[in-house]
């Protein structure tokens, strides 16, 4: 069997996968930091709505009902499971405690490459320099 | 020999009638079995089941209880001042931008008796009336049309009439538009944001691509507050239960004659004009 223009066509490959698999080669080693999400501290907030773990994974979810039962059907009160009762509002009771995007929501947020719209609508507290 | 024509139309016809006659069998033999589709809870159910007791969630015990909220505009208390007093409370407490020319935006506005009332013109009307600048908002009509046409149920009536949205499902097709005779709803036709000049942190914004009106202040009314312009046009402008007969609103509305707009489109608006 015979390659015909065997040495443009083998330079051609060659040059194709190198540009092909730059990102893997370039990155590589280079894992981006896993996120911290800066606690808000002890002294401004002693108690979330729920846990962390709960929070960490299904905190979108909780939201979302949030969101149905204040809007559809105005019950605007929400008893956690540890009996404290909470405003169920991002800007009221959420950013209450968190009061930096930047420093809390982003960080998971940018290195999960997820955009969630809440902000094009809910205003965030001004980030403190 | 494969299939021929006329046993291929015979199997098509027998395997088209059993297929016909499938889900009246089913109903037959084990009734409901089909309609189980229809009874799955939803994702949302399953996280958090009411029916298990797990009732969470209740209204502010603070909150203001209506059958039917309405609202009695006093148009010889309404001076422009009080009127102003009470557009601008709304503005900024609602974050409505001031965006000039025809995409402008619209919670609470002045208008003349002509443009509110079209089909009360009457060249010869008290020129106080006439020439007074009426407070226009939201009706929340008790036969809402901008709540039939919206195809994503985004905007509905509550339980105590209020006509809500749900800015998060609207699509921003702009039906309601079409549909309100009171030109009551606003579309963002751009991010709004950079027309507000001051931003109230506690209440969202909108987003381009939605309409907004009027709420009445449902989350004042949620934790037992008037709606802020009622509370800031110094009693021209009262706040109620229509259903309840013993209101201040009822006792205004039989104290003199209201009138209210457009009235023969059978919409009943909820906002009444002493005059």
């Amino acid at each position: 069997m015979k390659l015909y223009n065997g040495p443009q066509i083998i330079v051609g490959l060659v040059i194709f996968l190198a540009i092909f698999t730059y990102p893997f080669w370039s990155g590589a080693g280079k894992a981006a930091p896993v996120p911290k999400p800066q606690p808000v501290p002890k002294s401004v907030a002693t108690q979330c709505v729920a846990d962390t773990a709960y929070m960490r994974t299904s905190h979108m979810t909780l939201l979302n009902h949030w969101r149905d039962e204040v809007v559809r059907d105005g019950d605007r009160l929400y008893e956690s499971a540890n009996g404290k009762t909470f405003n169920m509002s991002l800007s009221n009771t959420c950013f209450q405690c968190h009061t930096s995007k930047v420093k809390f929501c982003d960080q998971c947020h940018n290195y999960l490459a997820v955009a969630p719209f809440c902000w094009d609508c809910h205003l965030v507290p001004k980030e403190k320099k | 020999m494969g299939v021929d024509r006329r046993q291929f139309l015979k199997l098509a016809g027998i395997a088209g009638a059993l297929g016909l006659g499938g889900s009246v069998g089913f109903q037959l033999l084990k009734p409901g079995s089909l309609d189980a589709a229809e009874r799955m809870p939803t994702p949302y159910q399953m996280v958090f089941p009411k029916s298990q007791g797990n009732s969470e969630v209740m209204p502010n015990p603070k909150a203001l209880k209506g059958r039917r909220w309405g609202m009695v505009i006093d148009m010889r208390k309404l001076t422009e001042e009080k009127a102003r007093a009470a557009i601008q409370a709304c503005n900024y407490y609602h974050n409505v931008p001031d965006i000039p020319g025809k995409q402008t935006i619209k919670w609470i506005w002045l208008t003349g008796y002509v443009n509110a009332f079209p089909e009360v013109e009457n060249p010869f009307a008290d020129p106080e009336i006439k020439n007074a600048r009426f407070i226009a908002m939201c009706n929340h009509c008790d036969n809402p049309p901008c709540v039939r046409v919206c195809p994503t149920k985004a905007t509905f009536q509550r339980e105590d009439g209020i006509v809500m949205m749900d800015m998060h499902r609207c699509i921003g097709c702009r039906f309601c538009m079409a549909g309100c005779p009171y030109g009551s709803r606003s579309f963002n036709f751009r991010d709004p944001r950079p027309f507000i000049k001051k931003e109230y942190p506690l209440y969202p914004t909108r987003t381009k691509g939605v309409v907004e009106k009027c709420t009445f202040c449902s989350e004042r009314l949620a934790v037992g507050k008037l709606p802020y312009c009622a509370e800031a046009s110094g009693g021209a402008m009262v706040f109620g239960d229509v259903d309840d007969a013993g209101s201040e609103l009822r006792r205004l509305l039989r104290s003199r004659y209201s009138i209210r707009r457009k009235p023969n489109l059978g919409t009943h608006p909820q906002v009444y004009y002493l005059v």
